[in-house]
């Protein structure tokens, strides 16, 4: 067990250099000089000399990347003398926008995609769980076809579609909603429910569809085992038969997409924060992607990465104990 | 027939397995050592058939012997090769020549595939063109194995045990192997399917060499089919030899056990059926 | 054979299974019909894929969902063919429990084979403490012949033999000491020396509860040891029906004969095996 986790560990170490050398080439080597866009409209060269040094631009690549590595895990200082900064432990270097250290940018944005997250996960689990088990149960009833066509239509209406139609009904015509204002939970407790109820409604709706597709097919598939007919032998309640031998049998392949998933949302949902205006990770993203803001692109990107990969792990050790047929070989 | 080639060599096998008393992941840990030392031979184009207690090992060490599982130490050698450290590439190669028909049948299945798909799926895999076309040749496989070839569009939940049976024989037949595991593959046919099901093993044998580790629970079959035979008990082979001598002068205890206690018609039904049988033909 | 005083224990009556194909519906068990009484035992043997299964399941009203039946069941005198899912569910497991052929497939990979005994026992006793339901489990696998059963309860079916597998689906069935036990292929994959305990066991839980046992097996040593009555199947219709000594020592019908002829013997000569030719009218299709 403990030699398995510090394997993934280990693994889990690796991937994110690998990410690190990976967003750093694409964004460092590739994309133009981010001296000249610092420096902006009246620039001298001397300036944009001054700026490089700063930076450590003047560097040779590699030991830039050396110590871009270095200042996420022990800090770095910038400049020298009287001009130094010193970037503490996580450091990802300064917007070059607003010059706020990215590290601080990017956790003050994170709650608010954290809640978008969970809010949208819980949805789309009730709905799509639920959905998808009941309609295998009246499997080929009107209420699963019903069902399935709106799982349908949530595949393939694209997101930010749905996202302003829901807006615009929701909002401006029937007014249920009030206009999204930025406040905290305590200040408003309904206002800052509604601002977040259009957005984990859109998340949820998308992949609530998926999961309610997915439900079907394997609680459809799992009923025709042999071991459901032999809990059926021994008279149980259909209800236990359906809870205890179909659904978890159905249930656990879904347990590895959901953390997938969970763990790609916690990187940002780009889209959706933008349309709905919520200040989260994916906002930051969007934004620095127009102008072209290298560190927090870097940042953002090696957040995301982070969590998949660790989301990678929590489902390999969910699974190992949901199935006990792994549970022994891995262990 | 038999050739004093050796195709297949198992030496010292060993598997452990790693039970957990209660508790799931953090129960306490034992060790139980399903196979415990065990040395099997096989000749190119002999039958040799494992028998032994239930539980005693023999599916374990067949599933060694073709490397579905891994060992906990010794060696299986495949025409001089070791098998144990296969690479993937290599696995292939050694998986279109060592073939299992598994013990139960609707598990080693996949119930979303057509008989067609199963059967043709390891030629798939491995890049080689299917013979004829995948219906005609599932079809003849069908047909070889006492199946109804109009059935090979249907999947195995429709079929009975004994026919789901026959599928993972026919499967492991499709690839052309040279030796086939044959864990309990005729346990759930009938004394009739089994008898075509037997003599067509015994005819691709003579005709084309094949190979076979049979293992098997009805010693008269046994006697039937095998030239050597191997008795395991409690994870440890305790007597190998031609099927004549163990038969008729086992050599181990256990041995002696397994023979009486096969179950018989009694005698005097038989000779009733017999003479009345003769009565028939005569009168 | 069935006596006076009483209903018997089971009665099948034309009972017909069939599926749809395309050729219209086939039957797979045609117009099949027996009895049996309490304490006995009903031997159902013949070729692979003639309907013995089906029959069973039909029984137990556990047909995959396209099948259609037609005929009668009735249990101790009660009609159970026709009865709704809900009171078929008292009966199932608390009247009749079954024994399943393919003992992997049909053990749940998720939950611990003590649990499933367990389940099994408690479904129609509510009131059973888990305590106690679980030294009813422990002690169902010790009688049959689990070795370290104590332990054993919390391992997965995948870490079980073949033939252990097997023995626990038979303790799940006895422990829930039922009136009448269906047993498909019970003994398929264990050795003679604990298919005899086995079958040892089978005949004193009989004698002791008073309970009928249908036992579907291809191994006629079997059913000639164990059975009082036996049922000949092919293609789905019964050719035979009769007294156990009376099947085995004066078959009528040319496709028992030559069923009973082709079961090889320890001292027969080693040679080409005799498969049953066209013995008979069989309907054709099935096979
Ligand atoms: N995956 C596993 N994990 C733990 N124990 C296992 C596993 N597979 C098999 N065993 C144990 O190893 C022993 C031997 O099992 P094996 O399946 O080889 O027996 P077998 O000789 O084939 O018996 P049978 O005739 O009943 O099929 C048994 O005690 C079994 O419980
Ligand atoms: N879902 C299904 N759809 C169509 N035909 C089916 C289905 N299930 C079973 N059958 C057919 O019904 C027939 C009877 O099957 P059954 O399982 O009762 O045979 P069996 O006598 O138990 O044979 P075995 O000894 O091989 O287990 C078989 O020919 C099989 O092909
Ligand atoms: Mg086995
Ligand atoms: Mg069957």
């Amino acid at each position: 067990m403990l030699r398995f986790l510090l394997a993934r560990l280990s693994g889990l170490i690796l991937i994110l250099l690998l990410v690190c050398v990976c967003t750093f080439a694409v964004f460092f080597v590739l994309s133009p000089d981010p001296a000249v866009q610092i420096c902006g409209k009246n620039c001298t060269p001397e300036l944009i000399d001054q700026i490089r040094a700063n930076l450590g631009l003047d560097e040779p690549l590699l030991s830039q990347f050396l110590s871009f590595v270095g200042g996420l895990f022990a800090g770095r200082t910038y400049g020298a003398g009287d001009a130094a900064t010193h970037c503490a432990a996580p450091c990802l270097g300064y917007s070059f926008q607003s010059s706020q250290p990215v590290w601080e940018m990017v956790t003050e944005r994170l709650p608010v995609t954290v809640t978008v997250a969970i809010g949208a996960a819980v949805l789309w689990l009730l709905a799509g769980v639920v959905g998808g088990l009941i309609s295998a149960l009246k499997q080929g009833t009107w209420w699963d076809r019903g069902a399935m066509l709106v799982a349908l239509s949530g595949l393939s209406i694209p997101n930010y579609v749905f996202a302003l139609v829901l807006q615009y009904v929701l909002v401006v015509q029937l007014e249920w909603l009030p206009f999204p204002q930025a406040v905290g939970f305590a200040a408003d407790p309904w206002q800052w429910f509604a601002n977040y109820l259009m957005p984990w409604t859109v998340l949820a709706f998308a992949y609530a569809s998926v999961y309610a597709r997915l439900t079907r097919a394997n609680v459809i598939d799992t009923l025709a085992e042999n071991y459901v007919r032999t809990a059926r032998a021994k008279g149980l309640p259909s209800h236990l038969v359906v809870r205890r031998h179909a659904l978890r049998p159905a249930l656990t392949p879904i347990t590895t997409i959901f953390g997938m998933d969970f763990a790609g949302l916690l990187g940002g949902a780009l889209i959706t924060e933008s349309v709905f205006g919520l200040n989260g990770v994916g906002k930051l993203t969007a934004d620095a992607i127009s102008s072209n803001d290298q560190p927090v692109i870097m940042g953002v990107t090696l957040l995301a990465a982070f969590f998949v990969v660790a989301g990678n792990v929590v489902v390999d050790l969910t699974y190992t104990a949901l199935d006990p047929r792994v549970r022994v070989k891995s262990v | 027939m038999t050739t004093s080639e050796v195709i297949l060599q198992a030496r010292n096998l060993v598997k452990e397995f790693v039970l957990r008393d209660q508790g799931g992941l953090f129960g306490h840990k034992r060790i139980l050592r399903a196979v415990d030392d065990v040395d099997l031979t096989l000749y190119a184009g002999e039958t040799l058939a494992l028998v032994g207690e239930s539980g005693s090992g023999k599916s374990t060490t067949a599933r060694l012997i073709a490397r579905l599982l891994d060992v906990t130490s010794g060696s299986v050698q495949f025409q001089g090769e070791e098998v144990t450290g296969l690479s993937r590439a290599e696995l292939y190669r050694f998986r279109s020549n060592v073939q299992v028909v598994f013990q139960d049948p609707y598990s080693s299945l996949n119930p979303r595939h057509t008989v067609e798909r199963i059967v043709t799926a390891p030629l798939v895999y491995q890049g080689r063109t299917v013979p004829g076309g995948a219906r005609t040749f599932t079809r003849s496989l069908m047909e070889r194995v006492g199946l109804n070839p109009d059935h090979s569009a249907r999947f195995p939940s429709q079929f009975s045990g004994g026919q789901a049976q026959r599928i993972g024989i026919a499967r492991a037949l499709a690839v052309g192997p040279k030796v086939v595991v044959c864990d309990e593959a005729v346990s759930a046919l009938d004394v009739s399917v089994q008898a075509q099901v037997i003599n067509l093993l015994r005819k691709l044998q003579q005709e084309e060499g094949l190979t076979y580790l049979f293992i098997a629970h009805d010693l008269a079959v046994v006697r039937q089919i095998a030239h050597r035979v191997a008795v395991m008990n409690q994870g440890r082979v305790v007597e190998t030899g031609e099927r004549d001598a163990v038969f008729r002068e086992p050599a181990d205890e256990y041995t002696r056990t397994l023979l009486a206690a096969v179950p018989r018609i009694r005698p005097e039904w038989q000779a009733a059926r017999r003479a009345r049988a003769h009565d028939r033909r005569g009168g | 054979m069935s006596s006076p005083s009483s209903a018997p224990l089971l009665e099948v009556e034309d009972l017909t299974v069939a599926f749809p194909s395309p050729a219209g519906p086939t039957d797979v068990v045609h117009e099949i019909s027996f009895t049996l009484d309490p304490g006995r035992s009903l031997g159902i043997v013949g070729e692979s894929g003639s309907g013995k299964s089906m029959t069973s399941l039909a029984i137990m009203g556990l047909l995959p969902p396209t099948a259609r039946r037609t005929g009668r069941v009735r249990l101790a005198g009660r009609e159970i063919s026709s009865l709704p899912e809900r009171q078929m569910r008292r009966i199932r497991g608390d009247r009749i429990a079954m024994i399943f052929q393919d003992p992997l497939s049909s053990l749940n990979p998720y939950y611990t084979v003590g649990l499933q005994i367990e389940e099994a026992y408690r479904a129609h006793r509510p009131n059973v403490t888990r305590r106690k339901a679980r030294q009813v489990v422990v002690e169902a696998m010790e009688r049959v012949q689990i070795t370290d059963a104590a332990r054993r309860v919390d391992h997965y079916p995948h870490q079980f033999s073949g033939g252990m597998r097997q023995r626990v689906m038979i303790a799940m069935a006895l422990s829930t000491e039922p009136d009448l036990i269906i047993a498909d292929e019970p003994t398929t994959a264990l050795d003679v020396t604990v298919q005899a305990q086995i079958l040892r066991l089978l005949r004193s839980v009989q004698q002791d509860t008073g309970a009928g046992l249908v036992l579907i097996t291809h191994d006629l040593a079997v059913v000639s040891e164990m059975a009082d009555d036996v049922v000949v199947m092919r293609s789905g219709q019964c050719v035979e029906y009769a007294g156990c000594e009376q099947l085995f020592s004066d078959p009528r019908h040319p496709y028992t004969c030559a069923l009973i002829d082709a079961v090889p013997q320890l001292e027969d000569d080693v040679g080409e095996l005799r498969a049953v030719g066209d013995a008979g009218p069989s309907r054709g299709g099935e096979r």
